[in-house]
């Protein structure tokens, strides 16, 4: 028999987004369930090993574990019920707007979920070599750099003896100092961007602190090896392109790509959800309410974050936002925000008038100082000087709701011509 | 069965290569009171030249009918329905669409098209602009016209092959993987073949079905002297979400040498662009360029709407077995006895394989061979179930029976746990040869998610640690040891 259950909220994955999620709904007394296809929650933090995570969201530095031991339990007690080892298979919006999942676990075999909303927490998952297309051979020894973090810390194997790592990533980092502490050689991390991808304290500690070359705009340009890997071949970039004349190879077994995350966003696409394509996440209102009513989204799944204690920040504003909905208020309005120079894109996409906003961003430049400027209907309503600009570091800013008074396109630009 | 020696089996019958056109002879095989091996070097078969080209079901236009690939071409495609339905490999008669864009373009589609009705191909259509676009919504608009054959397709290769195999296996056919033939002699009837390691096989037939080392096979033999000369072919696979992915596949006008840039609605719901054609004298050369990446996209991009370097999961390169004269040659050999050639099988070798098999064990027959049908044979391979494409009712009972069938290993391409388990236990125990078996990992993450998860069931079923897993064999070892095993490097 299928068995069928009944929820206010239905929360999609249990990660540091969907457990902070489930504990406000739960806690504000919404029945909620919680659906992962890992046997245990915590997401992504469970292979985390390392320290660093929390000061944020619970003022105490803790690792990957720690942190999702702590904020599982607070979902707990909060009385959200969890669904683990199930993969959600299938979501959509019923006829009376309600919504309807399908999940598969060994345990259970199918259950259909009906959910008055469903907050999205699906995380994100990492670029591969295919992405990228990277040229050369396809053999044993090429791992996205989190799937070697899971292989060394959820399962104790070692991926390889010697390593190069293509981006320069934080999970790269990371795992440039997790391999060497496990007594693999790290030859290079090779980064195809003038500036690193990572956290500075990242390259600092993980990269210095081991004496870890890291070459900067320089690519793979053909990886060797029939069976496995046996080599990588790199080049600096003159114009932006790799420059054939001054290749050099580099001997190594094993090949990590640290080259970015993509929000997973499959289940977003079967509701019908409007996504923006410089985040590759849902284009969210206010309250990170997505283009389908009744459906909230937050964490990287939204956007990719630096720190997991924005990810739970933020899924927590994502629940409170479905807590209103449910309640019966008024959706927020959508008066479109966008951004011009200097940054990849802003969250959310739309903002309510009169309504304090946190804003995020992404710049696109590395710089000392600049203006981070907000334009409403081509009037500047606020601005702001920032300091340590880099692509590496999002940018959050909270507007007050006095200054977003009126409708009209909201309009951010990161202004590197400063006043005196 | 012939007996020597104490038990050494003499078989009737010793197929050399589990690709393609070995799986489809030793399929054929099957159906006759023989006694056959299948011999493969490489750890799973289909590991070779099969698993990597266009999985297409060609139409039987590109080649004039005197040649012996159009007349297998045309006979192969004919013969895929039945195999299908006993078999149950992926398989789409999609039709192929060979579109021009220009009007000087359209003297070689009117050629084609010519030659296709020359060869007895039926219901091919001509086709001006609106035509196209309707049977291709997502066709460029500057399509002048082309030609439509509404009897091509799309397969899964591997799929194809490992149906044939296991068919053959479960019809009494020896399948020796591993077994990489080194040496070769006739006397007293029998040939007797040996592998690196040692290991012997004696038969009194041997078909030379070795793809890219058909050569060296038959100079150990000491058969006729040929050379295979590799040519390489590049392909991209593009996400599910894709909207460049079309109904039909999409050939541009050829060219001599090849049949050009393509796009390919895979049987399995992606979408592929490719394959390039260059020449190569390594057969072990399957990298691929950055070059090619670029010229591809641009190259369908002006076929179809939607291509997006964006969308690209993965990338990988074949190589063509390609003789002088691009012809295939399948036959007796005329300088050693009892030995049957089949080489230069590249396109369309796919699309002509089960028609191969056929003209292998006639080859076989003529030469001396005495072939009478089995009274009980076994057609059907049992179905299997695929989570993917059961409804919630089916999981529900098969959940009921095995728990495995619910928990999803690989959430890409929603593979479950006894489908892997499936996998291991008919003998694919590698990365890959689960991956070609199932399709976990074959998805837009490429394994980043269910890699480690299938290794952990390898490890459980077959009791070997980790550190003896292998992406594809040999020294392909997935991990190298235990955490602990080596010292910190401060």
């Amino acid at each position: 028999m299928i068995q069928e259950e009944t929820y206010d909220v239905a929360v999609i994955g249990a990660g540091a987004a969907g457990l902070a999620a489930a504990a406000e709904t739960a806690g504000a007394g919404r029945s909620t369930v919680v659906i992962d296809r890992e046997e245990l929650p915590g997401g992504i933090l469970r292979q985390c090993i390392h320290n660093g995570f929390g000061i944020n969201y619970f003022k105490e530095e803790l690792t990957g574990p720690e942190y999702a031991t702590r904020i599982t339990r607070i979902a707990e007690e909060a009385g959200a019920v969890f669904a683990l080892g199930s993969a959600v298979t299938d979501v959509k919006r019923l006829p009376d707007n309600r919504f309807g999942l399908v999940a598969l676990s060994a345990e259970r075999g199918v259950v259909r979920y009906t959910a008055r909303a469903v907050i999205l927490a699906m995380g994100c998952r990492e670029r591969t070599r295919g992405n990228l297309a990277v040229p050369g051979t396809r053999p044993a020894g090429i791992y996205t750099a989190g799937s070697a973090q899971k292989l060394l810390n959820r399962d104790g194997a070692l991926p390889g003896t010697s390593a190069v790592i293509v981006g320069s990533g934080d999970i790269g980092l990371i795992m440039a100092r997790r391999l060497r502490w496990c007594g693999i050689e790290v030859k290079a991390v090779i980064e195809i961007m003038p500036q690193p991808s990572g956290l500075p304290r990242n390259i600092a500690q993980c990269l210095d602190d081991f004496g870890i070359p890291l070459y900067l705009e320089h690519a793979v340009t053909n990886i060797g090896g029939a069976k496995r890997v046996e080599y990588v071949d790199v080049a600096p970039l003159a114009d932006g392109i790799p420059d054939a004349s001054k290749t050099f190879r580099i001997q190594c077994d094993t090949l990590l790509f640290s080259v970015g995350l993509v929000p997973e966003n499959e289940l977003s696409r079967q509701l019908g959800v409007e996504l923006n394509p410089a985040t590759g996440g849902a284009r969210v209102d206010s309250g990170f309410q997505t283009s389908v009513p009744g459906v909230f989204a937050g964490g990287n799944v939204l956007h990719v974050h630096d720190l997991v204690d924005f990810v739970s920040e933020e899924a927590a504003l994502a629940a409170k936002a479905a807590l209103r909905y449910l309640d019966g208020a008024p959706p927020p309005e959508r008066n479109r925000v966008r951004v011009e120079a200097n940054l990849k894109y802003v969250v959310p996409g739309y903002f309510s008038r009169n309504l304090n906003t946190v804003f995020s961003f992404r710049p696109l430049i590395t710089a000392d100082a600049a203006q981070l400027t907000a334009r409403l209907d081509g009037e500047i309503v606020w601005k702001r000087r920032l300091r340590g600009i880099r692509p590496a570091e999002m940018i959050k800013v909270e507007l007050p709701g006095t200054l977003l008074n009126r409708s009209g396109d909201l309009v951010f630009s990161l202004e590197t011509e400063l006043e005196a | 069965m012939h007996k020597e020696n104490r038990s050494m089996i003499i078989y009737d019958v010793a197929v050399i290569g589990a690709g393609v056109s070995g799986a489809s002879t030793a399929y054929q095989l099957a159906h006759y009171n023989l006694s056959t091996v299948l011999l493969e070097k490489c750890v799973d078969v289909c590991f070779g030249v099969s698993k990597a080209n266009s999985g297409i079901i060609h139409g039987g236009f590109h080649h004039p009918v005197n040649t012996l690939k159009a007349k297998l071409e045309i006979r192969g495609n004919l013969m895929f329905d039945k195999l299908q339905y006993e078999l149950g490999f992926p398989f789409r008669r999609n039709g192929i669409l060979v579109v021009a864009f220009s009007e000087e373009q359209m003297a070689t589609v009117q050629r084609l098209y010519e030659q296709g009705v020359a060869n007895g191909v039926r219901n091919l259509e001509m086709c001006g602009h609106a035509r196209l676009m309707q049977l291709e919504p997502k066709l460029n608009k500057e399509a002048v016209g082309g030609f439509f054959a509404p009897g091509g397709g799309t397969i899964e290769p591997y799929r194809y092959v490992f149906s044939l195999v296991e068919s053959a296996v479960r019809n009494g056919v020896n399948l020796n993987c591993d077994f990489e033939v080194v040496s070769g002699s006739f006397a007293d009837g029998c040939w007797r073949l040996a592998a690196a390691d040692g290991r012997e096989v004696r038969a009194r037939y041997v078909v030379n079905a070795a793809g890219l080392y058909a050569d060296r096979i038959s100079r150990i033999c000491g058969g006729e002297e040929f050379r295979i000369h590799p040519r390489k072919g590049e392909e991209y696979l593009l996400d599910r979400s894709s909207d460049a992915r079309p109904e039909r596949v999409i050939f541009p006008v050829p060219t001599r040498h090849s049949k050009g840039v393509l796009v390919i609605p895979t049987a399995e719901g992606t979408t592929m662009i490719g394959p390039t054609a260059d020449p190569t004298d390594d057969k072990e050369d399957t990298a691929t360029s950055s070059d090619h990446m670029q010229r591809i996209v641009s190259l369908v991009s002006r076929m179809v709407d939607g291509v997006s370097p964006r969308d690209i999961i993965t990338s990988f390169a074949g190589l063509r077995p390609v003789l002088d004269g691009e012809d295939f040659y399948i036959a007796l050999s005329e300088k050693v006895p009892q030995f049957v050639q089949v080489a230069g099988i590249q396109s369309p070798g796919l699309t002509a394989s089960p028609a191969i098999g056929e003209y292998v064990k006639d080859l076989l027959k003529t030469g001396g061979l005495q072939l009478i049908e089995k009274r009980e044979y076994d057609y059907e391979l049992p179905r299997r179930h695929e989570v993917r494409h059961e409804s919630l009712e089916t999981l529900d009972r098969l959940h009921e029976e095995n728990p495995a069938w619910t928990h999803l290993v690989c959430r890409c391409e929603k593979i479950s746990e006894a489908e892997i388990v499936e996998a291991v236990r008919k003998g694919h125990r590698t990365l890959d040869g689960i991956k070609f078996y199932t399709r976990a990992g074959m998805g837009r993450c490429q394994g980043g998610f269910c890699s480690a998860r299938i290794m952990e069931i390898v490890s459980r079923e077959t009791g070997l640690p980790l550190s003896e897993l292998t992406k594809n064999g040999g020294v392909s070892r997935l991990t190298v040891g235990r955490l602990g095993d080596r010292p910190v490097l401060l």
